[in-house]
Parts: C-alpha cells; structure tokens; sequence
C-alpha cells in the first residue's frame, strides 16, 4: 500500500491501516492517520490528494455518524492527539485551541481564569472540532449566540493540502471574507479544521434553573411569549416533553450575580405559574433525544404548534418519541427508539417537514442508523443548493473530503 | 431616463446595450445617463476614490435589481451596488465602465414579527428606521453604526456593520437570520431564513461582510432583540491614557461585558470641547465612557463594580448620567470628536484597526512614538472594550509633505496592528482603500481561497469588481488621506465613525 507507506513518511508512527473500530457510518477507511499538528495534516491531505483519496476528519468520533454515510473513506485523519490549547488570552477574552480538544478539556483550562467557551457539551466528549464542524449549539445559544457566533478564526487545511487562515484573534474584524463562518457547520466537507480562535464569555457568578410543567402545549403557548418579553434576561429557555402524550417541561436557566439571580429567577418563576427554583440543572439538561435523533426549527411563535405537532404525529404512527430543545430559538430535537423502521419513520419525517414548513423550519435527520438513512431524506429540502455546490466545487474540485455526507449530496 | 443620448457618445458597447435592455423596464428617472446626474454617485465617505459609472439605476423593487444584475451577467458588465454611500473604504465607488445599482428606494419595512423577534426589511431602509419600526413592540435592532440615522441596511450587511454596543451585542453577521440575494449570474436565492438556522452551508455568514462582492441583497431579515430593562452610562475621567486602558482591562477582568467601553485622548477631547463643549473634566488626559445594559439589578451591581475598578485604577472624577438627557451629554463629546478634528486640523486621515484588548497601552504608547518621530499628531478615539482603535492622523495639506508623511504614519499604525496580531479594519472595511493592507494581514493562500470563494458566487467577475479581496495585480496601492469632513457631517446628517 504505497498510500500508507507516503502517510508514514508525513505522519511518522502515526498512520496505520483502518479498522472495523475505525469505521465510518459503516464504512470502514483503509488508513488512519493521526497528525499532531496543521503540518501533517497538511502534509496527509496532499498524499491523499495525490493517491485520489477520499478523506473523512474525525476528532473524537462522537457525530461521525450525523449526516449522510459518505460514498467511500480511504483515509480518516483523526485528529484526536491535536488536543493542545494554544493560546488562552484571558485579558481578551479570546483562545486559540487545536481541533481535536475536547469540550470538557478547554471548560477545565478556562474556568481556572474564571472563563468559559459558553457551547454546551451536547454530546458527551465531543471536541471543539466536531462541534464547529456540526455547527452543534446547545441551550446556551439563547443568550450567548450559536458556535458559529463565537469562532473568530480558523485554520483550515484544504482539500489540495494548502493551509489556510481564517479571520483572526480579535473579536472585531471585516478583513474580508469571513470563512470561518463557511466552515462552521460544513461537516468536514470544505476543508479539515486544525485550529480555531474562540470568542470566550465570564463564567457568572450563580446560575439558577426555574423548572415548570405543564399538562398542554397549548399553555406552552401562553407561557412562551411571557418569557420572551419578560426582563430577566435569561440565558437558555430549554423544553422537555419525554412521551407524545406527556405533560410539558420548561427549564429556564438564569446566570449572573448572586442578589440580581434571586430577583431575576423569581421573575421567571412567576412568569411561569408554578415552578421550582435551583441551583441544579433538571434531568437530561443539554443533551440530545435519541438514540435515533432528528432536529425540527420553527419560527418562535410556531414552536408550541410544532412541539403540538411532532407530538400527534409520534402518537399517530405509535412512536415512543422525545421531544427537548431551546424554545426560546426555535432548534428543537426529536429522539425516537433505535428500533424505528424506515416505513414508519419516512412518512413521519415527511408529514414533520410539512408541519414545520408552515413555520419557517426544517428538519433534519442528525443520528440514525446508516441503514435507516439509506431509506430516507436525511437533509431534506434546501434552499440555495445550487449556490453550495458551486462553492464545494470550487473548494474540492476532487470531491475528496466527506463525498455525499452533506446537503443536496455534497 | 435622462439624456440618455447626450451620455451615449462615451459608453462603451457592453454599457450601451445594457441601457437598451433595461430602458423599457425601468421607469424614466429610475436610469440616470445623464453624466452631471451621475455625479452625484461617484464616491462613497471615503471622498478621494472616485469615479463615474456608465448608468445607474435606483431600483425599486427585487425585480428591478434582478433585471439589471441579469442584463449586467448577460453582457458581462460590470456592476456595483450602493447603499446611502455612507462607507469608508471606497466599497460603493462606482465602476467606471459599469452600472451602479442604487437601493435607497428600496425602503419599505416588509414585516415586524414581534413573536417571532424578526424583522424583514428591504435593503434601502435606514439603520434607524429599523429599531423605529421595533420600538412599539419593546424590540431593538442591536447593531448601530454612528451613521444609523443614514446608512441602510443593505450596506450594513455588505460591510458587517458594527457600533459603540458591539464589544456586547456583535456585529451585523450576529444579527442576520435570512437574505433574498440576487447573485451575480442575476438568479434569486434565499440564504438563511426566519429560523436562522437552516440546513447546509452558511452562506448567510459567507454573504454578510462581503462588500457587494457576492451579490446584491434585496431583503434582510434580522433579530429583533428585547430592549433592555435599565441602561446605565459612566464617565471617568484619568491623568493618562495608562490608567485608563488599565480601567478596560480591570473592567474585563471583573466579569463585566459592558454594552460599551469607549475611550478619548486628551487631543481629542479638546476637539470635542472645542466643537460642542462637552465640558468633560478638566484635565483628563483621558476618559472612558461605559454603558452597561440589562435587568436593573444586574445594571446597579455592574455599574458599582465599574464605577470601583475605573477608581482603583486612578480615575480622578467619575459622573454617573442620571436621565437619558444626561447620558445624551456624555455620548456628544464622544459621537462629535471625529467631525471636531476640523478644528484642529486642516486635514486628517482617519485610521480604523484593531489590537488585542490587552494589548491596547502598548500599542497607545507605540503610535505616540511614532507620531513624536513623525512630528505629526494623533488623536484617539475608538472603541477600547474591543480594541478597535481609530486613531486620527492630523496634517496640514498645505505644508509640503506633510500629507506623504501623515500617510506613511497611518500605514505604520496599520502595521502595529498587524504586528500585534490584530486587525488592519474593525468595521469600516477593505473597499478599495485597503487593499494593499491585505497582503500583510493575510497570506496568498489565505486570499487566494477567498477569491476561491468569490469564484463559486461570481464566475463572471463582474460583481463589485478590484474591491474587498486583492488580486495580485491590484496589490500596491497606498493608503490615500481623508480631508475634511464627510460631506453628509458637514450637513449636520449624520455623524459617522
């Protein structure tokens, strides 16, 4: 395999032959490469664009399964040994980190300054690669703005190998394009992610989670938009519903200083009707319904309707479904058995498309099974394809990087 | 269209058929030949760039901006669209050759969805008018450059519009859910969308900052945001420049994001007082100003702790407004400084970069070496919460020279800010003045997959064309003076910066 050999030579004792463990939604590379630095990752992307290979990126694996399975894999370069923060500045507020740090690794390193990168660790594990990559945001957004918000910067290495620096390590900057944005949420399809500059926030002094139950979607509807206007400025408005037919759960989650949360979290609990008050997140706080996991949006005013919606539609086709996700921004997540078959699923994917395209929103199949993916629309619909695929063209003529994981087969 | 005949003599073949394509579509004052009436576009704020394109045409609707962008991508002529022209880098100077799309009659506000905090706007709606238009619902539009009572908002997408309340609420980009774009092959797409967040590349995020090189957008939904409950606003008053960037960073240290740090060096603060006697304290070498915003409790403990490291750090006299009226008095020293510089200078540059926040007393110190070394002042007055700085190089156009070495010591300041790791623009963006710039800031790999980027929009390279991104042969160009003020802060419109 002269592949492996020239991989050994960029990536010494640092590339090997794939594995059944290595596999990919079900396929499974022929090489794994773990570079330590942007210099071998650039230096494994020019091999494998001189062999033709087709190049996956994995950080700790955790949604490498989340899109479409790609077309084929014959290289994985992992970048899970690129775990190095590099650079916290914490007079700006400001780190540069290697792609393959985990979530869990960077709150550690910041919070000793009092300071934290504010993305919920969703998925447990995951690294800050894999995250801005899957542009996954957690109940934080509300307040705190999506990942795509919070990266200043990126280095990226090209399809062809080339090593590219995006935007900068200042939080203000429009020097021109703002790639790093492109690059969020491009599922490793543009380009690997070796580095990222991230915009970091305070950690607040007390936080308080407000917790309320209602037996309606319907009350959801009144309580909602009370605590859209309300002024205690929350920073997560979280729902809950566990079974298609169970009560309700708002979770609201107040930070700041200690006196001013009191007041703040009492607002809340009043906006809410009856609630508890706690230092504590709820149960199943930021994680993600599954195992089988899909994402719903709705315009904020739509997002009861939705909720009301996804609902009947899990109860009609007899699917024990879970519902949670950020009312307050309109992303919400749907978690049904790992045993759903394709029939059933595919006729409730396309009647939970139809209701929430009534108010502005999508859905997207994150997790399932590849063999279940392979039966159904897993992106769906989208808008300006055309326009995205003229940009995958001109970033990977080769069709290289992730082939057929994201939108419209890109 | 006027005197369409009398201006046909200079067009060129492409420009020419254009003007026969559009003129049955677009009503008659909608299509400027006239070269006197064209007059009007040649630049933007950034005055010494100029030039006089072939036609123009105020669009009044989607279509209009989708016929002429088609006409343009047909006859592969080259395009510009223009906003108020309030920018500062020469983005909306006109080409020479080419059609100036105009969008400031494109002014209508489509929606307000205040359940859903969004608004849809058309892309010549002012700044202003849009938090206007959320006011009743108790819903601001956060991003508020100084020139909001002008700029629109088409042209805060292009340049990724900040303001004094950025270092709390971003910039334009954080702000933008969705964008009807016409791309320069003259097609209609839908970027985003009232969710914000819809699957497959974020071309919205690719889109904003652009400069009008990826097309042109003719409706903008943006957030709408809950006004705060309380705003409270602080001066303080320091012997030095030291103290006051030790503030800052006292003030980041502490946990707080203010909505705004905005600082004043002495030089400036006497243009402003000459201007429109600010009466800040007597004696400030410098001052800071911080605005925080929120729930009302969250605002008096902040405002306490501010109020706490601005002492502790040697403030000498600190004023806390007490009513709209007063803070109004501590924001007109600050949103006048840069028009006052008339009365200190017959001319000036005005630089935009930014440093690391903490790096900000260095990089203070340093400008004020080489502005000793240059014999040329240097105002200060920018945005000290993000390390943007605008310093403002003073020069006397009629001594000989002096203009030569004012722009040799702007581009140094630039490249201080490079060195630092930092910015060669925060907010008034590339456009045509920076272009050079960003060949330091930036690699040709780095530039080279930007204009991988514009490609995929504008294969044709007929959108905005020689702005935003250099190519290699328009690299070299020297940063050129700013004299006097701004014809629109002369008139007493709009204050920019």
């Amino acid at each position: 395999m002269p592949a492996l050999a020239e991989l050994e030579r960029v990536c010494p004792a640092r590339a090997r032959r794939g594995e059944p463990a290595d596999s990919v939604d079900g396929v499974v590379p022929d090489i794994v490469v773990s570079p330590r630095g942007t210099a071998e990752v650039a230096g494994a992307l020019q091999v494998a664009g001189n062999f033709g290979l087709r190049v996956v990126a994995r950080g700790a694996g955790t949604k490498l399964d989340w899109g479409n399975p790609p077309e084929s894999a014959d290289l994985v370069v992992d970048l899970s040994q690129m775990g190095e923060i590099i650079e916290h500045e914490s007079g700006d507020l400001v780190a540069r980190a290697q792609a393959g740090t985990t979530l869990a690794h960077m709150s550690e390193i910041f919070s000793r300054m009092g300071q934290r990168f504010p993305v919920d660790e969703v998925v447990a594990g995951s690294t800050v690669g894999g995250v801005v990559a899957t542009g996954l945001s957690g109940p934080g957004r509300y307040l705190n703005g999506a990942v795509r918000d919070l990266v200043l910067g990126a280095t990226v290495v090209r399809a062809d190998g080339v090593v590219v620096r995006a935007g900068s390590k200042v939080v203000k900057n429009v020097a021109g394009y703002d790639l790093a944005k492109l690059f969020t949420g491009s599922y490793g399809t543009l380009g690997i992610l070796t580095e990222l500059t991230l915009k970091l926030k305070p950690v607040p002094k007390e936080q308080r989670f407000v917790v309320a139950s209602y037996p309606q979607p319907a009350d959801l509807g009144r309580a909602l938009p009370a605590l859209l206007t309300c002024q205690a400025a929350p920073t997560a408005i979280e729902l809950e519903r566990t079974a298609p037919d169970g009560p309700l759960q708002l979770s609201v989650l107040v930070e700041g200083r200690p006196g001013p949360v009191e007041l703040r979290s009492a607002e809340v609990a009043s906006v809410l009707g009856a609630a508890d008050v706690s230092p504590v997140p709820p149960a199943r706080w930021a994680q993600l319904p599954g195992p089988v996991s899909l994402k719903f949006t709705s315009v904020l005013s739509g997002v009861p309707a939705v909720v009301q919606g996804a609902s009947s539609l899990a109860r009609d086709h007899a699917l024990q479904a879970s519902i949670a996700g950020s009312a307050g921004t309109g992303v919400l997540f749907m978690g049904l058995p790992g045993d759903v078959r394709a029939e059933v699923l595919r006729p409730l994917l396309e009647d939970l498309r139809r209701c929430c395209a009534l108010f502005g929103g999508h859905v997207v199949v994150l997790r399932a099974p590849a063999s279940l993916k392979a039966a159904l629309d897993v992106w769906g619909p989208v808008k300006g394809v055309e326009l995205m695929r003229r940009v995958k063209q001109a970033f990977d003529p080769g069709r290289r990087l992730a082939p057929g994981r994201f939108v419209g087969g890109i | 269209m006027t005197d369409r005949d009398g201006a046909g003599a200079s067009l060129g073949p492409a420009a020419r058929a254009a003007i026969e394509l559009l003129a049955p579509f677009v009503s008659g004052d909608a299509l400027i030949c006239d070269p006197v009436e064209l007059a009007t576009y040649e630049c933007d704020g950034l005055t010494q760039f100029k030039a006089r394109p072939a036609f123009a045409v105020l669009a009044g609707s989607s279509e209009d901006v989708q016929r002429v962008v088609g006409a343009c991508a047909r006859l592969k002529l080259p395009f510009v669209a223009r906003g108020s022209g309030t920018g500062l880098s020469g983005g909306s100077v006109p080409n020479a050759e080419g059609a100036l799309l105009v969008t400031s009659r494109m002014r209508t506000v489509l929606e307000v969805r205040a359940q859903d905090q969004r608004a849809t706007l058309e892309p010549g709606v002012t700044n202003l008018e849009v938090s206007q238009a959320a006011l009743p619902y108790g819903l601001f539009y956060a991003p508020d450059p100084s020139s909001q009572q002008v700029c629109s908002v088409g042209g805060n997408v292009a340049e990724n519009s900040g303001g004094a309340h950025c270092l709390k609420y971003g910039f334009t980009t954080n702000h933008v859910m969705g964008l009807e774009v016409v791309t320069p092959d003259g097609e209609v797409v839908e970027l985003g969308g009232p969710t914000g967040e819809v699957p497959g590349y974020d071309l919205v995020g690719a889109f904003v900052g652009s400069e009008g090189t990826l097309g042109v957008a003719t409706k903008v939904t943006v957030r709408l945001l809950r006004l705060p409950e309380a705003v409270q606003t602080l001066l303080a008053a320091f012997a030095d420049i030291d103290s006051a960037g030790k503030a800052v960073s006292a003030i980041i240290a502490a946990g707080l994001i203010p909505a705004a740090i905005e600082m004043m060096d002495a030089l400036a603060i006497s243009a402003a007082e000459k201007a429109v006697r600010c009466e800040y304290p007597e004696g400030a070498g410098a001052v800071l100003i911080v605005e925080l915003d929120g729930p009302a409790s969250e605002v008096a403990e902040g405002l306490a702790d501010a109020e706490r490291q601005c002492l502790d750090n040697g403030a000498f006299e600190i004023r806390i407004a007490a009513d709209d009226a007063e803070r109004a008095r501590i924001w007109r020293g600050r949103k006048s400084a840069f028009a006052a510089m008339g009365r200190l200078s017959p001319a000036y540059i005005v630089q935009d970069g930014v440093v690391p926040r903490s790096d900000l007393s260095e990089v203070l110190h340093e400008i004020a070496r080489l502005s000793d070394e240059a014999g040329i002042r240097v105002a200060n007055v920018f945005h000290a919460g993000d390390g943007n700085l605008h310093p403002l190089v003073l020069y006397d156009d009629g001594v000989d020279g002096e203009e030569e070495r004012a722009e040799e010591l702007s581009t140094e300041i630039l490249d201080l800010c490079i060195s630092h790791g930092g910015s060669i623009t925060g907010e008034h963006g590339v456009g045509l003045d920076k272009l050079a710039a960003m060949t330091k800031m930036f690699g040709e790999d780095d530039l080279e997959t930007m204009l991988m980027l514009r490609r995929a929009f504008d294969p044709q390279g007929i959108c905005n064309p020689g702005k935003a991104v250099p190519t290699p042969r328009l690299c070299g160009e020297p940063p050129r003076p700013r004299q006097g003020a701004h014809p629109l802060q002369q008139q007493g419109v709009a204050e920019l910066f």
